[in-house]
C-alpha cells in the first residue's frame, strides 16, 4: 500500500465520525425547532377549545305587554326599545322563587349574558305576535358561568377550580343542569359577531372581514404595479447606474422596518389627501408600499427563470419586444410571480405596527361593508383581546390566532396548487 | 398596459375624491378609558339605529393632541382621558378652532396595588411604597441626605412590614397606569418628607427627577403593558407585589387580593368615597360644532350619562368603573346634556 492510502485511512474515521456528528446536529436542530412550533400550535389550540363552545340557559319568559313596557299593538320603534331585560329578570326570578335579597338577585341576573335582552328583542321582532304569551327561548349564558361548566362536571365541588361564581350561584347551575336547563353547543356567535366587551358575544366576523377588504385593496394595487415594474426592469430598461441604483432602492425598500410605512400613511394619505382614519381603503395602500418590493424581487426573479431560448425563438418568427414579453414571457413567469404575490400578502395579514398609526387599532363592533368603512384586522383583534381584563377572553385569544393561521394556511396552500399546477420546467 | 391605466385610473381616483362624510362617530383616547368606552359604544349600537362608534385607544395625550387638530370629518368627535385636559391642550383646541368642548367626569379608576391570594395580605402606606421602589431615597440614618436605594426587604422599611425580598411588578413607563402610580402613590409618598416637600418649590425639576425616578436594580420588575400578564405572575410567584387596574382585580378576585393602602383595601366603596388614596379620574371631551355634523354624538353621551351606564347600578360599575356620587352625577349629567362649553 503506497503512502497516500496510509494517510486516508489514518483519517477515515475521524472523516466519518464529523459527518455523522454533522448529520446528529442537523436532526437536533430541526427537531429542536419542530418541538418549539409543536409546543405554540398545541398550546394555542388546547387553550382556544373553549372558545368555539357556548353556554345556554333554557328560560320561559312571560312577555306580558306591562313587563315589556308596550301597547297592545306595538310598533317597531316600540319593540326595539322595549324592556326586555326586566322580562329575562322577570322570568330569573320565577324559575328561583326563593331569591328576595337584592345582592342575590344581582348574583342571579349575573348567570345571563347581557347581551340575552338583544337575543330576546331579536326573537320578538321577527315574530311580534308572541307578545302576551310565553316564550321559551335559550339565552345565552354568561362568560363565568360557561368557563365553570366547561372545567368540571359537578358545579357544586369544583376543586382546586378557580371561580369568581359564589356557592350559591353555584347551586342554582347545579339545579339548572339536573333540570336540562344548561345546554352547551357550537359558538356560532364567535363567527358571526363584531368585538364585544362580553367575551360570550365577541366575534371575529369583523375583523376577518376587515382582513379581506385591506387585502383586496393591498392586492390590486400592489399587484398591477409591481409587476410591470418587475417587467420593465426586467425586460426593457438599459443596464446603466440609473438601472442599477433603483434595483438596490428597492432591495432595501423590503427591508425597511413597517411602522415607517404606517408613518408615511398617515403623514400622506391621511393628513394630506383627507382619506377617512381606520379604513381598510388606507390600510391597504400602506401594506401595498409594504408588499410591493416582496413582489417585484419574486417576480424579477421568475422572469429570469424563463430561458432565453423562449424569447430568441418568438423574437426569430418576428414578434416585437412587448409581444415577447405578454405572449410568452409573461405567462411563464406568472405561478412564480403569483407565488410571491401570495407570500407578500401573507406578510401583510400579519401587521400591526403600521396600522396603528392609522387608526386600524380599535374596537369595533359593525362588519365593515366596504373599504371606507372602519375596521380592524386580525392580528390587531388578537392584541386587544389579549389586553382585555375579562378572563374568558384569553380563549378567545387563542382563537383568533387560530383564524389567522387557517387564513394563512389557506393563502400559502394556494399559492402551492398554484405552483404545481402552472409551473413548467425545462 | 392594462394593468397601467388601471392603475393610473385608481390613482386619478384616489386623488379626485372628495372628502369621505362620515356617519359613524370617532372617539379616541385614554387606554384606561377605553374599557368603559367601548361598553357603552357597544350598548348604544345596539338599542339605537345609529352605528356603532368606532374607539381607538391611543393614550390620554396622544388623544387630545388628536382631538385638538381641529374640527371636520376628519378629525375624532370624542376624546377619552384618565386626567383632566391641560391648559396648553385647551389653548390648542381653541387655536385650532375647537372653540365649544364639552367636559364630562365620567367617574374613577382605582390603581390596585396587589398580591396572590395564596399569600399574606400587606398593609402599606404610599410612603413605604415610595420608599420600596424609588431610585433614590433619604438616607435611612436621617438627616437630608440622599442614597440609592439600600432596601431590598420590606421590613428594612418599617418593623411592621413582613419580612419578605422586595419584588413589585407593574407596568413600564409607556403606562398610563404606570404615569398614575407615580403621580398618585410615588409623588405623595415622597412629599411625606419635609425636605422634599421644600424642594418642590426651591427646585421643581430635581423634585420630580427624585418622586418619579423608579430603582432599576430589579426590585421593581417592568411586566409589560398587558395587566393580565402581571397577575398570571402574581398567581405564580406568591411573594411579589402587583400593580394595575382595579377592573383587573374585579375580575381576577380569585387570585389576587388588594392590598391595604393606609387603611383602605382597593375596592368599590373605598374608592368612590375618596378613601382609597391610588384612584384617577376619568374624563371624556366632545366637540359642540360636531354636534349637528355627525349624528350621534348627543344620544352617545346621553347614553355615557345615562343611570343605567354609570350609575352605582349601571353596566360599568360592573366592569370596574367606579361611580360618582349621585350630587355629582346630577350636576355633571345636565352639563353634559344641555352643552355646557368647558372654560379653562
Amino acid at each position: 500500500m503506497s503512502d497516500t492510502t496510509e494517510i486516508v485511512k489514518a483519517s477515515l474515521a475521524r472523516r466519518y465520525r464529523a459527518e455523522r456528528r454533522f448529520r446528529f446536529y442537523g436532526v437536533l436542530a430541526i427537531t429542536i425547532s419542530l418541538s418549539f412550533l409543536a409546543f405554540l400550535l398545541i398550546s394555542i389550540v388546547f387553550r382556544s377549545i373553549p372558545a368555539f363552545t357556548q353556554s345556554s340557559i333554557h328560560l320561559d319568559v312571560a312577555l306580558d305587554a306591562e313587563t315589556l313596557g308596550v301597547s297592545e299593538n306595538p310598533d317597531y320603534a316600540e319593540l326595539r326599545t322595549a324592556n326586555y331585560s326586566g322580562a329575562i329578570k322577570k322570568a330569573m326570578r320565577e324559575r328561583f322563587p326563593d331569591v328576595s335579597k337584592r345582592k342575590e338577585k344581582k348574583n342571579l341576573y349575573s348567570l345571563i349574558s347581557s347581551g340575552a335582552e338583544f337575543q330576546l328583542r331579536d326573537h320578538v321582532i321577527s315574530d311580534p305576535t308572541i307578545i302576551g304569551g310565553n316564550t321559551v327561548i335559550w339565552l345565552q349564558a354568561d362568560d363565568e358561568l360557561d368557563a365553570l361548566v366547561a372545567a368540571v362536571d359537578d358545579v357544586t365541588n369544583i376543586g382546586d377550580v378557580k371561580t369568581r361564581l359564589n356557592e350559591q350561584q353555584r347551586g342554582w347551575i347545579a339545579e339548572l343542569q339536573q333540570a336540562g336547563e344548561i345546554k352547551t353547543r357550537f359558538n356560532k356567535t364567535f363567527f358571526t359577531n363584531g368585538d364585544s366587551r362580553e367575551p360570550e358575544l365577541a366575534g371575529i366576523k369583523a375583523a376577518l372581514f376587515g382582513s379581506a377588504w385591506t387585502l383586496l385593496v393591498t392586492f390590486l394595487l400592489s399587484f398591477p404595479v409591481a409587476v410591470c415594474a418587475a417587467i420593465y426592469l426586467e425586460e426593457f430598461a438599459p443596464v446603466n447606474r440609473w438601472t442599477d441604483l433603483i434595483e438596490v432602492n428597492i432591495n432595501n425598500l423590503a427591508a425597511v422596518p413597517s411602522i415607517v410605512f404606517g408613518l408615511l400613511g398617515l403623514a400622506v394619505f391621511i393628513n394630506f389627501f383627507a382619506l377617512p382614519r381606520s379604513a381598510p381603503l388606507v390600510g391597504g395602500i400602506v401594506l401595498s408600499l409594504m408588499t410591493l418590493p416582496t413582489i417585484i424581487i419574486s417576480s424579477r426573479a421568475a422572469l429570469k427563470a424563463v430561458p432565453p431560448s423562449i424569447r430568441e425563438a418568438a423574437q426569430g418568427i418576428g414578434a416585437s419586444q412587448v409581444q415577447v414579453v405578454f405572449h410568452h414571457v409573461l405567462p411563464l413567469a406568472m405561478p412564480g410571480i403569483l407565488t410571491g404575490t401570495i407570500i407578500g400578502l401573507a406578510q401583510a395579514l400579519g401587521e400591526t405596527a403600521p396600522l396603528l398609526m392609522i387608526g386600524m387599532v380599535a374596537f369595533i363592533v359593525d362588519i365593515p361593508a366596504g373599504i371606507t368603512d372602519p375596521a380592524t384586522v386580525l392580528p390587531v383583534q388578537v392584541f386587544l383581546w389579549a389586553d382585555s381584563p375579562e378572563r374568558a377572553f384569553v380563549a378567545k385569544t387563542s382563537a383568533a390566532i387560530v383564524v389567522l393561521l387557517l387564513f394563512l394556511i389557506v393563502m400559502n396552500a394556494v399559492a402551492v396548487l398554484l405552483r404545481k399546477k402552472f409551473e413548467r420546467r425545462w | 398596459m392594462f394593468a397601467k391605466s388601471v392603475l393610473c385610473g385608481s390613482f386619478a381616483l384616489f386623488l379626485s375624491s372628495p372628502v369621505l362624510a362620515r356617519d359613524s362617530i370617532s372617539i379616541v383616547g385614554s387606554s384606561t378609558v377605553f374599557p368603559f368606552a367601548t361598553v357603552v359604544a357597544e350598548r348604544f349600537g345596539k338599542v339605537t339605529d345609529f352605528k356603532t362608534p368606532k374607539i381607538e385607544s391611543t393614550g390620554s395625550g396622544g388623544g387630545l393632541k388628536l382631538f385638538c387638530s381641529g374640527l371636520g370629518t376628519g378629525t375624532p368627535d370624542i376624546t377619552n382621558s384618565s386626567r383632566r385636559i391641560k391648559k396648553s391642550e385647551f389653548e390648542l383646541c381653541q387655536e385650532n378652532g375647537v372653540t365649544e368642548i364639552i367636559e364630562g367626569l365620567i367617574g374613577y379608576d382605582g390603581i390596585a396595588v396587589a398580591n396572590s391570594v395564596e399569600a399574606e395580605q400587606i398593609s402599606l402606606t404610599r410612603q413605604h411604597l415610595f420608599m420600596a421602589l424609588a431610585k433614590d431615597v433619604p438616607s435611612p440614618d436621617g438627616g437630608d441626605t440622599l442614597v440609592p436605594n439600600p432596601y431590598k426587604s420590606w421590613n428594612e422599611i418599617s418593623s411592621d412590614l413582613p419580612d419578605l425580598a422586595i419584588e413589585v411588578l407593574g407596568p413600564p413607563p409607556t403606562s398610563g397606569t404606570r404615569d398614575a402610580f407615580v403621580e398618585l402613590a410615588m409623588e405623595s409618598g415622597c412629599k411625606a418628607f419635609d425636605f422634599i416637600n421644600e424642594m418642590k418649590k426651591s427646585d421643581e425639576d430635581a423634585f420630580k427627577a427624585l418622586c418619579h425616578t423608579i430603582r432599576e436594580d430589579g426590585a421593581y420588575v417592568e411586566a409589560g403593558e398587558n395587566d393580565n400578564l402581571i397577575v398570571q405572575k402574581l398567581e405564580a410567584n406568591p411573594n411579589a407585589l402587583g400593580i394595575f387596574g382595579f377592573s383587573f382585580l374585579e375580575q381576577n378576585s380569585d387570585l389576587v387580593q388588594s392590598s391595604v393602602i393606609e387603611g383602605f383595601e382597593a375596592d368599590f366603596d373605598a374608592i368612590a368615597d375618596g378613601d382609597y388614596p391610588i384612584s384617577r379620574p376619568l374624563y371624556f371631551y366632545a366637540k359642540k360644532q360636531h354636534i349637528g355634523q355627525i349624528p350621534g354624538i348627543a344620544e352617545y353621551l346621553a347614553e355615557f350619562t345615562s343611570e343605567g351606564a354609570w350609575g352605582e347600578d349601571g353596566y360599568l360599575a360592573d366592569k370596574g368603573m367606579i361611580p360618582l356620587s349621585d350630587e355629582e352625577r346630577d350636576e355633571i349629567g345636565s352639563a353634559v346634556s344641555s352643552g355646557t362649553p368647558l372654560e379653562l
